[in-house]
């Protein structure tokens, strides 16, 4: 539905210490003798598929604002989930307490839940087949455990970006860390014990200037992006650094997060006197901190095949990318440079695991080939409509007390295969909007109609950055606007966006994924000018 | 099991709370459980129940604050927990912004909670849903809902005397039926604390007769309209104001409480003078706790009076700054109406577009409190008092101030989403766009 959902997974789970955050929670061999008390007992009962997932959750987030450190939250979530079909239907019930008769118990009520539901089912759950890929073990290649780091050198560190923005004129100025490690271990009856261990964090901050004079305020928000990675995310490397004469400083798998706020905080004061841009057709130069909201939006929600068959009709809604698109094998998505493509295996990406929620190995498809339609996203119990025998491995559950369904995986432009640079597309461009950052966003419930923002806009004269704008969007239509794809820059561009908390599902759940593009422009896109006075 | 008395829970709160050595101590006790049923292409698709019980502890120690979670309650847990908050509290960096916690307090009696909404069971809810996709099979359509039923309570106390239980039942059904062409789409939702109040029957055949009604909807070219916005949108904006009233931001200048020059609207006429909003745990319509999670009373709070801004809220450090009283964020607003139905709103419109709800409305500047989102699920052309045909959605860009200022007319309030919400009618409402979106 959204690409924010912040509250759902905030503090879920019990607040412990920092140092309890490095305990190892129960062993392998223990957690296959529950998850197999939970087979046994709901196969006892009518079962005839039964998946189990035993979750541990753990959470470091850290809140400051200017010289103070607002919250510091370590928590631990740990429980089990039990999915089962019985009598053709799904049914899921979970607990925390993780002794054998409760987890017998819980497997019961999943199968009590399913029968109970089957009275109201049409269709009986038709399962991908899936063979059982024994014990394994999976963990995201990290180099440096955030956890590891004691509390005060990343308070140290937020104290420091907070500093450098108040020292740069900032008015204000808030800065977060967050980090998740996901211990999670599957066992289904076809034989799967698997059990992976996933990392990821989010180093983020809002900088304001307020002009008391005017009564005006700006904010500029972090050009950094959730990310696959450990610790190491935050350092500084020149070689993974984008400087634009003129423009701002990007950055690909080495955030220099002091660094930014400098520049945010000069660039914030430089929005409250920025020209008002003249609302018409552009030319849009989309950085990756930018058009990976766009692609999460306009490319990965609509293809999710849950949406398109109606699953998702009731909140999120449905797409405009239909199965007879899909089938016609001629629908054009995209401008033939357009290539997107699906990959639950690209290296630093949030969506990176060995193995999906229902114990799918993971894989990279293609989603759109040379601008043409030529896939969705499936689970297992949806991959048949598709006329395909092997689920795609896009299953996901929020935590151990929901149920799985589909979700996004990574989603990514993949990049010109010429070289071309940032440097040339601006050269190359004589009426136009370079678009950095994440702002607002808003799609229609079929995903045709969407409009964004951003953090800065810098207006493109004759293949020159020429200034600073202030209230700008772009409103499209999806086919339009992939269809008005006209350059895309090489893989020396290509950077990662990722959404922390992407909502989805009654009750919401949210999940982490990744979308990787380089700079792209789109001609002729419509701007609107979002200035008003109250 | 997971709802405690208020007894009990000041049983275990009392024992925790002489565990503790700290300079302060507050308990929070949260229980409750949950059950739901999603269905979607007329059959069920996925369906869970939840059990909760935890104990929150918070101790301070010389301004600085660590907080400890358990699920276990024997008395070796809670000393656990206890001990492991302070440890917690004597490593945190101290808060300079720490307020010391309120004594006791006096809370009003919402009737929130109602046994037959915390007694509803799967095969209830398995019936509620069933029922539904019947009507909607019978209709030709193709349906997806979710029904979802809570009983909770929660309980807080603190080593200077404060005490405070509450506890609550909420069911909420929403469904979304669309054509078998796919060029009609209907939506209903309720939410109560009492599930007999639920007509998910009524809300069925709303949907239904959407669904039907817009079918092959003819475009309109975007601009400024005349709309009369159902309590479920015009809901949505208003509670983002509402949401924004906090009197830091708008005394640090970068709120649309804000002004040129310094200092904030606060009694300033900022609204149409029909405009009156409060909040009220004890509304009957709309019940909700009687404190904030810090302890500090929800009471019945005016926040605009005949359009002027009457109150901001005020988190206890910054009222300790401002010298007035803590004023914690409302969970719910009620605002005034007329007794117009929303049917008599049609009649008195000469042209107008009708507009069940918004979808994915985000903000765009917090400035002037702009918005941006799109009609869905019943859109329609108003002409002479009538509705005369379906029209595609739109995209609007507006800002509930804007909106509140262009006023016309105001219907009965209603329930949407645990707040009252008039139908209203408002002029010169800014749609951008056009959606081809069903």
């Amino acid at each position: 539905m959204s690409a924010t959902l912040l509250p759902a997974g905030l503090i879920a789970g019990n607040r412990i210490s920092a140092e309890d955050l490095l305990s190892p929670g129960i062993d392998v061999a223990t957690k296959k003798r529950l998850a197999d008390v939970a087979l046994n007992a709901a196969k006892s009962k009518g079962a005839t598929y039964t998946d189990v997932r035993i979750g541990r959750y753990l959470r470091q987030y850290l809140f400051t604002r200017e010289n103070k450190v607002q919250n510091i939250v370590n928590s631990e979530s740990y429980g089990i989930g039990v999915r089962v079909i019985a009598n053709g239907t799904w049914g899921f019930a979970s607990t925390n307490l993780m002794t054998p008769e409760s987890i017998a118990e819980c497997a019961r009520e999943a199968v009590d839940m399913a029968k109970a539901n089957a009275e109201i089912q049409l269709e009986p759950v038709v399962l991908a087949p899936q063979k059982g890929v024994g014990e394994k073990t999976w963990k995201t290649p990290i180099k440096k455990n955030a956890f590891e780091i004691p509390v005060k050198e990343k308070i140290d560190l937020l104290m420091e970006v907070n500093g450098a923005a108040l020292k740069n004129g900032a008015s204000f100025v808030t800065s977060n860390l967050f980090f998740v490690n996901e211990q999670k271990y599957f066992a289904s009856t076809d034989g799967s014990y698997i059990d992976q261990d996933v990392h990821r964090m989010w180093p983020t901050f809002t900088v304001t200037a307020v002009n008391k004079q005017t009564g005006r305020f700006k904010s500029r928000d972090a050009l950094s992006a959730p990310i696959g990675m450990g610790y190491d995310y935050l350092s500084d490397n020149p070689a993974e650094k984008i400087v634009i004469p003129n423009g701002p400083t990007t950055y690909r798998y080495a955030y220099n997060m002091i660094e930014d706020a400098t520049a945010a905080a000069l660039q914030a004061k430089e929005k409250l006197s920025a020209k008002s841009v003249p609302a018409g057709k552009y030319d849009m130069l989309l950085d990756p901190s930018n058009l990976g909201l766009t692609i999460h939006e306009s490319v990965g929600h609509p293809l999710e095949l849950d949406r398109v068959l109606g699953y998702e009709a009731n909140l999120a809604g449905t797409s405009f990318a239909t199965m007879e698109k899909l089938q016609s094998k001629n629908f054009q998505y995209g401008s033939k440079i357009v290539n997107l493509v699906a990959d639950k295996i690209q290296p630093n990406t949030m969506g990176l695991v060995g193995y999906d929620d229902e114990g799918v190995p993971c894989k990279k498809w293609n989603l759109v080939k040379d601008g043409i339609l030529v896939n969705f996203q499936a689970t297992r119990d949806q991959v048949h409509l598709l006329g395909e025998k092997e689920s795609q491995g896009c299953s996901f559950a929020e935590s151990w007390d929901s149920v799985q369904f589909q979700r996004m995986p990574n989603v990514s432009l993949q990049p010109n295969p010429e070289k071309y640079s940032i440097h040339d597309m601006i050269r190359d461009t004589e009426k136009g909007i370079y678009i950095l950052g994440r702002g607002s966003s808003s799609i229609d419930q079929q995903r045709y109609n969407f409009q964004f923002s951003g953090q800065l806009f810098y207006e493109i004269k004759d293949g020159k950055i020429a200034g600073m704008l202030d209230d700008v969007a772009y409103q499209s239509n999806t086919q339009e606007f992939w269809n008005s794809c006209s350059r895309i820059c090489d893989k020396d561009d290509y950077r990662l966006f990722g959404t922390f908390f992407d909502g989805k599902g009654q009750p919401g759940q949210a999940s982490a994924v990744s979308h990787g593009c380089p700079t792209t422009r789109f001609n002729g896109v419509n701007v609107i000018n979002t200035g008003r006075k109250i | 099991m997971a709802i405690l008395t208020q007894e009990e829970a000041k049983t275990i709160i009392d024992k925790v709370l002489r565990l503790s050595k700290a300079d302060e101590t507050k308990v929070e006790l949260n229980g409750g459980r949950s059950g739901n049923i999603r269905f979607a292409r007329n059959s069920v698709s996925t369906s869970g129940a939840t059990n909760n019980l935890s104990l929150s502890v918070t101790v301070v120690i010389s301004k600085r604050v660590g907080t400890s979670d358990i699920n276990e309650f024997d008395d070796a847990s809670l000393e656990k927990a206890v001990r492991r908050a302070e440890e917690m509290a004597r490593l945190a960096p101290e808060n300079p912004e720490y307020m010391p916690m309120p004594g006791p307090q006096t809370y009003s009696k919402p009737q929130a909670f109602v046994d037959t909404t915390a007694s509803m069971k799967a095969p209830d809810r398995a019936r509620l849903a069933g029922a539904s996709i019947k009507s909607i099979m019978a209709s030709q359509l193709s349906g997806a809902g979710f029904l979802e039923d809570s009983s909770s309570f929660n309980a807080i106390g603190n080593n200077k005397g404060l005490f405070g239980y509450h506890k609550n039942t909420g069911a909420n059904f929403s469904l979304t039926i669309r054509t078998p062409d796919g060029t009609g789409s209907g939506y209903a939702a309720g939410d109560f604390n009492d599930v007999s109040k639920l007509d998910t029957g009524s809300l069925t055949d709303v949907a239904i007769q959407k669904a039907r009604a817009s079918q092959k909807a003819m475009a309109l070219e975007p601009g400024k309209y005349t709309v009369i916005l159902e309590p479920m949108a015009a809901g949505e904006l208003i509670n983002f104001m509402i949401n924004a009233m906090d009197a830091r931001t708008a005394d640090e200048g970068r709120s649309f409480l804000g002004k040129k020059g310094g200092g904030t609207r606060l009694g300033e006429k900022l609204l149409d003078e029909r405009v009156t909003i409060y909040s009220d745990p004890t509304d009957p319509q709309i019940p909700s706790s009687p404190f904030s999670s810090d302890g500090y009373p929800h009471e019945k709070v005016v926040w605009f009076e005949k359009g002027v801004v009457k109150n901001m809220s005020y988190s206890p450090f910054w009222a300790k700054q401002k010298g007035v009283k803590p004023l914690p964020q409302p969970s719910g607003f009620v605002m005034e109406g007329g007794t117009q139905s929303l049917a008599e709103l049609i009649k008195g419109t000469e042209k107008g577009i009708l507009v069940t709800r918004f979808w994915y409305t985000r903000w765009l500047d917090p400035q002037t409190l702009l918005y941006t989102g799109l009609t869905r699920d019943g859109t329609f052309f108003i002409d002479n008092g009538q509705i005369k045909h379906p029209v595609k959605n739109f995209r609007f860009n507006e800002s509930p101030v804007i909106m509140l200022n262009n006023l016309e007319a105001l219907g009965k309030p209603v329930r949407t989403r645990g707040n009252m919400v008039p139908p209203m009618r408002i002029r010169d409402f800014t749609f951008s766009s056009l959606s081809d979106a069903v």
